[in-house]
């Protein structure tokens, strides 16, 4: 544990009588960037301001270096930079603005100078540095904003949900540009946001935050696949979660009775043990209920009557009443092409592999 | 009628020859109030700005303090800078009864809560992640509030002058700890207290109009600088 750049250890937060934050110990290693997901009101920014030195918790320690340290000291502050969920500018120029960190670390002119512009430039916005900063747009604030705390180049990057509030293409565009950026400069960084593309984009770990517990540190394909438990799975998009129990083994195959169903997963679990069958939607494929059954490998085909058809994004999730509900997600020509409406029986099909199973009611991390 | 319309043409008369007895009252009262309201600036900016940003138990009590003292009867402050600076009493040995300095110090009495009051309404408008933010990028308390100050700037102007022309206004305190020593402590206001007790009704319009004129420009000359800052959108 020696190696960790920053770690905590039995942080806790209080707001009232509520415990709004409860780490028994999180680690950050070098160069490390730490994706922190959850709903809103999980505790992210409680976190992140802990770590951020800008809040005292009531109980545990900081430590930095492997050394116990007071994160509200100005000393440990000057080693992080964080950037909030709205660029907050100063009423100066763009280049002033980007100076602030360094103008407060005591910088020599001539060298801050040179560090902000050099920053500026690396964000694409040096053309700007001469403007006022309330004259910004969205997308070059917040630019500014990720140079004005990179420009102290700091230890450890707090990043506050940054790309909350742009839009669309602006966000997809910045997301790239940070990823590269800290990947080139091996920042460390703590990246708080509720996208979960945005934390498989950036993310080396993962870290689920419900109700100021981290139930899940992993990295970004395990907690996506696998997660710990049933409402991580909830909150990170696995839809379909089906409730049943073990039956029966065949061969690397467990079989889980569940409602009417038999559901072969290629998936390992005690016999007769309730469990929580899990599956993304993009996992689910459907095709006309009559057509002759494909020689894949999809060992689960269940036909069932379509009850819902939803836009996602730009894909569609149609739940199919088969015994229990099923939400397939698929694109708009597979849509149209299968002339999906309510009430139309399809068959439902879906990989043994596709499955993470959960043991039902356990709670990761509690 | 005659009489106001006499003590009118006086008044200008006066104003356009430069009186010197006007000029030097002008010019003292000026110095005065300008002294006391900068005196407040120090003193109330400091104390508004840590009221708007700390939590203590009693803060509400000690902002409801601050706002009962935006209100002071200048009377009241009188009598009490009297007594602090009474031959007898526990400043007394300075000497400062009926100077001028008596009269900065209960102007800057007057002027400092005004100012405070201001100041932490100034501060508490601010985006409250301003701080987080400045704080996150590794300000000292110190940078913090130099910043804070900045943003705040058109509100803080106000604050200066709501302090001056709390000052600048009042009378009482200014009559009972300088005593409107004719060339020593002798104000506008107090001047026009006594011109219109005897009589003169055309000095005390003159007096009067400069004061006017004293706190409009000052007010203008602020509104001008408060403006001139914002973009129109």
């Amino acid at each position: 544990m020696n190696e960790a750049l920053l770690s905590l250890r039995d942080v806790r937060v209080w707001y009232g009588a509520r415990l709004a934050l409860d780490i028994p110990a999180l680690d950050l290693a070098p160069g490390e960037v730490l994706a922190v997901i959850g709903p809103n009101g999980a505790g992210k920014s409680t976190l992140l301001h802990v770590v951020a030195g800008l809040r005292r918790p009531q109980a545990g320690q900081v430590l930095f270096h492997g050394e116990p340290v007071d994160p509200t000291h100005l000393a440990y502050r000057r080693q992080v930079a964080l950037v909030l969920q709205d660029a907050v500018l100063l009423d100066l120029s763009v280049l002033d603005n980007v100076l602030l960190g360094l103008r407060f670390r005591g910088l020599p002119a001539r060298e801050a100078r040179g560090r902000a512009l050099m920053w500026l430039r690396r964000l694409r916005v040096d053309h700007l540095a001469d403007r006022p900063a309330r004259t910004l747009s969205g997308g070059e604030a917040q630019r500014v904003s990720l140079a004005r705390a990179l420009a102290v180049e700091p230890e450890v990057l707090l990043l506050d949900e940054p790309f909350q509030n742009l839009d669309a293409p602006t966000r997809a565009a910045l997301l790239d540009e940070l990823g590269s950026l800290l990947r080139e400069t091996g920042t460390t960084a703590i990246f708080v946001t509720h996208e979960q593309t945005e934390a498989l984009q950036l993310g080396d770990r993962v870290a689920v935050l419900l109700e100021g517990r981290v139930r899940q540190l992993d990295t970004p394909e395990r907690v996506f696949s696998a997660p710990a438990d049933e409402e991580v799975a909830a909150f990170v998009g696995v839809e379909n979660i089906i409730p049943g129990r073990i039956v029966a083994f065949e061969g690397d195959l467990s079989v889980v009775q569940a409602g009417p169903h038999r559901l072969e997963v290629a998936a390992a679990g005690a016999f007769g043990e309730p469990v929580l069958v899990c599956l993304r939607p993009e996992d689910v494929t459907l095709a006309p209920a009559d057509a002759p059954w494909a020689a894949s490998s999809a060992r689960n085909r269940f036909r069932g009557r379509v009850v819902r058809v939803v836009p996602r994004g730009r894909l569609y999730h149609v739940t199919v009443d088969c015994g229990f509900h099923l939400v397939a997600a698929i694109t708009p020509r597979s849509l149209q092409e299968l002339g999906l409406a309510c009430g139309q029986e399809v068959a439902a099909t879906f990989k043994a592999t596709a499955v993470h199973l959960l043991p039902r009611g356990r709670r990761a991390g509690a | 009628m005659d009489t106001l319309l006499a003590g009118l043409r006086e008044a200008i008369r006066l104003l356009v020859h430069l009186d010197p007895a006007v000029v030097e009252v002008t010019l003292r009262t000026l110095q005065v109030s300008g002294t006391a309201a900068c005196i407040a600036m120090l003193l109330g900016v400091p104390a508004g700005t840590l009221l708007a940003l700390s939590r203590f138990p009693g803060r509400r009590v000690v902002v409801g303090l601050v706002n009962t003292g935006m209100g002071l009867p200048p009377v009241v402050v009188g009598l009490f800078v009297a007594l602090m600076l009474w031959r007898s009493g526990p400043f007394g040995r300075l000497h400062l009864i009926y100077t001028p300095a008596a009269m900065v110090a209960a102007q800057a009495v007057i002027a400092t809560p005004i100012v405070a009051g201001v100041s932490l309404a100034a501060i508490q408008q601010l985006d409250p992640r301003l701080r987080l933010q400045l704080l996150g990028l590794g300000a000292s308390r110190g940078q913090m509030a130099l910043l804070l100050w900045w943003e705040a700037r058109r509100s803080l102007l106000a604050a200066a002058m709501a302090g001056f022309g709390g000052a600048v206004s009042e009378v009482g305190a200014s009559m009972m700890v300088g005593g409107n020593i004719a060339g020593q402590t002798r104000v506008l206001t107090t001047a026009a207290v006594l011109e219109t007790s005897k009589g003169n009704f055309d000095l005390a319009i003159a007096l009067g109009l400069i004061l006017l004129f004293l706190s409009f420009s000052v007010t203008l000359g602020a509104t001008w600088l408060q403006q001139s800052g914002q973009v129109e959108r």
